[in-house]
């Protein structure tokens, strides 16, 4: 495996990881651009313009475009994040060619008002659905209390309001600005002609915009907060709470990660042993969510309304006892061994790479192959998860909790 | 690259299957077992599950505890799930731990504890995810329309009901275990980077000696048809909608599984189009084909807002008869590529490979190569398409709705 880099000039970085051996070809365009970057009254412009990006370009029609993902035979997808869009498609490599014009055809759409405008009810139709699915909602408003003031606080799909409210004419400005190459790269990996996709982005990206777009990063403050949602007809709590956690660049987020595995990993854990395993949650689970400026821990408990109190005490108690007390050799060698592992099967896939390479390029413009990402893992000591333990979680947590109205 | 499929059937009825491939560094294994819901007694609904949960809680000379912590030092990836006719037991892993993993797997399907004192702790873990997918609106709308369309023994869901959890005892879980974990009718198929004689030398020691009992027969499934609602407080109207066409197993499945393709396969798909791209109806529509008990059915999903679900419905049921006016050959050919690509991507995963090997030997008693897959892709063509659809038209509908208001298929639909 090989990893090539290119840019010259106002071109897009390029970034291939090469494989003569691979059976596919995935290709992607990383946009550093998500909910962060949009104006309060612009929430969710980032999101439904990913959508918009497939309703056709100069030389396609919406049609056109999903019949020739089809006919590339394309697993593709794209997806929007708080600090990110991503377009992929992952295809055979004799279709390399093809699926590059196509994805970066893509990345200047035509944006018709008619094709905004039944889009807009898609997007509407998709905060719907979630917002049928609990503990959608909580997340968000848990996200929200916590980033306050801060642009990580914009939900990714925007509100029912904001989308009903947004023009053409507001995206295609926010597209101009954002969609430039100085804010773009191409991921490859897998078998791919490294030469051959150099020379056609460049051909292909030629005359587009190569203006700056930078994004204000923001220490945010330290806030936390309650909040009760009720709703009709629920089941189960829902409880969300979210801690300080570490940045994508931090060097503490190895540590971070493996002590998420130790306290709630869904299997062989501190909270699996206490809650799953003897039935008294349905999920119990804490995880890092990393940005350029910072990140945090959100934590996730779902169980019978009437067990929630004693469960959290539960949850708060383990927690406590981590950043307190620290954890054992043991558990670090298992936590450690079962993320192993996954990176290594993860790895396997040219399409899953694609993601490694993309994520870690938009964080660092830069990428650590999987050998050295291991080395960092296993120079985590006991010591270390108790300090990141004890610099996240020993801080009071924003909590917001989904309850049945009746 | 040449496929490499292995097969042994071993003495007791149990079916070894490998496919070497050698360019990964994973192995992967599923392991099926004859103990789906459909063989639960009645009343018991959710014993099934129960018994996988409890064979998981110690086997062999390891306890609960034990038993997962060495899992987890490997780095198993693991997961189990029930359907109507099997439990299965799935795991992905660095190629050099397969040995002891199945190891592992022998212990759990001959010597589990299924300990008496964990089973409150099971039944309790069984009732917290029934509630969870209760909230779960398009999981809901799938489990009403299993068990509206396929009444008892095949309508089980695996979550099982309030009532069959509740009246599960020990002796339960160990009678179900007894009669339902035994090597006839068991699959346990492996793929990645190993050694197919090694391996065939290891199970022969682990589950050669397995001893048999006699399979069950079950009953007839007759399929049941019309419209059903529930009540779910939610934004939207949930629909799943199911119809007769060829199982699995039938000569002329890829004809079935094409149509559905043409229907619901991809961005330019015409469900996706005329539902999601034309009229902005939806987010998520598809259709897929499912078999069972020698049934086929097609199952198509949509979920909209209540006010426009009578004309979702509408659209839906037109865009599937629109199969009777033929298919492009445009569409064929995205088809076909799809199909093909997607055969190549197959090949980069071991846990993908292993699961379908299981599932093809299941249905057909045999594992379809790639190139004989091809070969039935490549045969398809407009006229046969056409064809088939006008012997196995569309019929015996069953709709579901879950959401706050009731949805009837229109008049004459039921069995049309």
């Amino acid at each position: 495996m090989e990893l090539l880099t290119h840019r010259s000039g106002s071109g897009p970085q390029i970034i291939a990881s090469c494989d003569s051996e691979a059976f596919t070809t995935s290709i992607g365009w990383f946009v550093a651009t998500g909910a962060r970057d949009e104006k309060a009254s612009l929430a969710g412009v980032s999101h439904f313009l990913e959508h918009m990006v497939f309703k056709g370009t100069a030389r396609r029609t919406a049609e056109q475009v999903n019949r020739e993902l089809d006919h590339l035979g394309a697993q593709s997808n794209a997806c929007t994040s708080e600090d990110a869009t991503i377009f992929y498609a992952s295809v055979l490599p004799e279709c390399q060619d093809r699926a590059v014009d196509l994805l970066t055809d893509l990345m200047r759409p035509s944006l018709e008002p008619d094709d905004f405008e039944t889009e807009r009810q898609v997007i509407l139709e998709e905060i719907a659905m979630y917002d049928d699915q609990p503990p959608y909602g909580a997340f968000e408003r848990a996200m929200e209390l916590f980033f306050a003031g801060h642009p990580l606080a914009t939900r990714v799909l925007g509100t029912a309001e904001t989308v009903s409210e947004l023009t053409v004419d507001d995206m295609r400005q926010y597209h101009a600005q954002r969609y430039s190459l100085d804010n773009m790269f191409m991921v490859a990996s897998g078998q791919i002609n490294f030469d051959g996709l150099v020379e056609q982005v460049e051909a292909l990206t030629q005359g587009w915009s190569a203006k700056p777009a930078p994004r204000k990063l923001i220490v945010p403050g330290y806030h936390y907060a309650d909040d009760v949602i009720a709703r009709d007809a629920t089941h189960q709590q829902y409880i969300i709470k979210i801690w300080p956690g570490a940045s994508a660049n931090d060097p503490e987020r190895y540590a971070l990660r493996l002590m998420c595995s130790i306290i709630a990993d869904d299997s062989g854990s501190r909270l699996f042993w206490e809650l799953i395993d003897t039935g008294q949650a349905e999920t119990a689970s804490l995880y890092p969510q990393m940005f350029d400026d910072c990140g945090c821990v959100v934590g996730y408990l779902c169980c019978a309304p009437e067990d929630a109190e004693k469960n959290t005490d539960i949850m708060m108690r383990v927690i406590r006892e981590v950043s307190e007390k620290g954890v054992t050799e043991r558990e670090l060698d298992l936590a450690r061994n079962k993320i192993v592992a996954s990176l290594i099967l993860s790895d396997e896939r040219p399409s899953n790479r694609l993601f490694a390479i993309g994520e870690s390029w938009l964080s660092r413009r830069h990428y650590e192959p999987l050998d050295v990402i291991l080395k960092r893992f296993a120079a985590v000591s006991v010591d270390d998860i108790q300090q990141v333990a004890k610099r996240t979680l020993s801080k009071q947590p924003t909590t917001v909790t989904v309850v049945n109205e009746e | 690259m040449n496929q490499q499929l292995r097969h042994r059937q071993f003495a007791n009825g149990l079916v070894l299957l490998g496919e070497h491939m050698p360019w990964l560094r994973s192995a992967a294994f599923t392991f099926m077992l004859p103990a789906g819901t459909c063989y639960e007694p009645t009343g018991f609904d959710g014993l099934a599950g129960v018994t996988c949960e409890m064979a998981q809680r110690g086997c062999g000379r390891l306890d609960s505890r034990a038993y997962l912590e060495e899992l987890d030092y490997l780095g198993i990836e693991r997961g189990s799930s029930i359907t109507t006719s099997h439990v299965s037991f799935s795991c992905a892993m660095p190629s050099a731990v397969l040995p002891r993993a199945l190891e592992l797997y022998a212990d759990l399907v001959r010597r589990p504890h299924l300990p008496g004192k964990q089973l409150e702790d099971a039944r309790q873990l069984a009732f917290q995810e029934m509630r969870a997918l209760e909230d779960e609106p398009t999981h809901r709308c799938f489990s009403e329309l299993k068990r509206f369309r396929f009444p008892i023994p095949y309508g089980r869901t695996a979550q099982g009901t309030r009532e069959g959890l509740a009246a599960i005892r020990i002796a339960h879980v160990r009678d179900f275990f007894q009669n339902s974990y035994h090597p006839s009718g068991s699959i346990l198929a492996i793929a990645g980077d190993f050694d197919w004689d090694d391996v065939c030398l290891q199970v022969e020691k682990l589950l050669g000696d397995w001893p048999d009992l006699k399979s069950k027969s079950m009953p007839a499934l007759v399929a049941c048809y019309g419209s059903r609602h529930t009540d779910h407080a939610s934004n939207q109207t949930h629909l799943a909608l199911a119809y007769d066409c060829v199982p699995y197993e039938s000569a002329e499945y890829y004809q079935a599984r094409a149509l559905v393709g043409v229907l619901s396969d991809g961005m330019s798909s015409r469900l996706f189009t005329e539902v999601r791209e034309k009229r902005g109806l939806v987010y998520s529509v598809f259709a897929t084909c499912f078999s069972l008990a020698g049934q086929g059915s097609v199952l198509c999903y949509a979920g909209t807002t209540t006010n426009r679900a009578e004309e979702t419905l509408q659209v839906l049921l037109e865009t599937v008869r629109s199969l009777g006016d033929g298919v492009t050959e445009d569409e064929l050919d995205r088809l076909k590529v799809r199909i093909k690509s997607s055969l190549v991507m197959e090949q980069e995963s071991s846990a993908a490979r292993s699961n379908q090997i299981a599932s093809d030997w299941y249905h057909l008693g045999r594992v379809p190569t790639r190139t004989e897959v091809c070969k039935e892709i490549d045969a398809l063509t407009c006229d046969s398409l056409l064809k088939h659809f006008h012997q196995h038209a569309p019929k015996n509908f069953s709709l579901v709705t879950v959401g706050s208001q009731p949805l009837e298929l229109p008049s004459g639909t039921v069995d049309s």
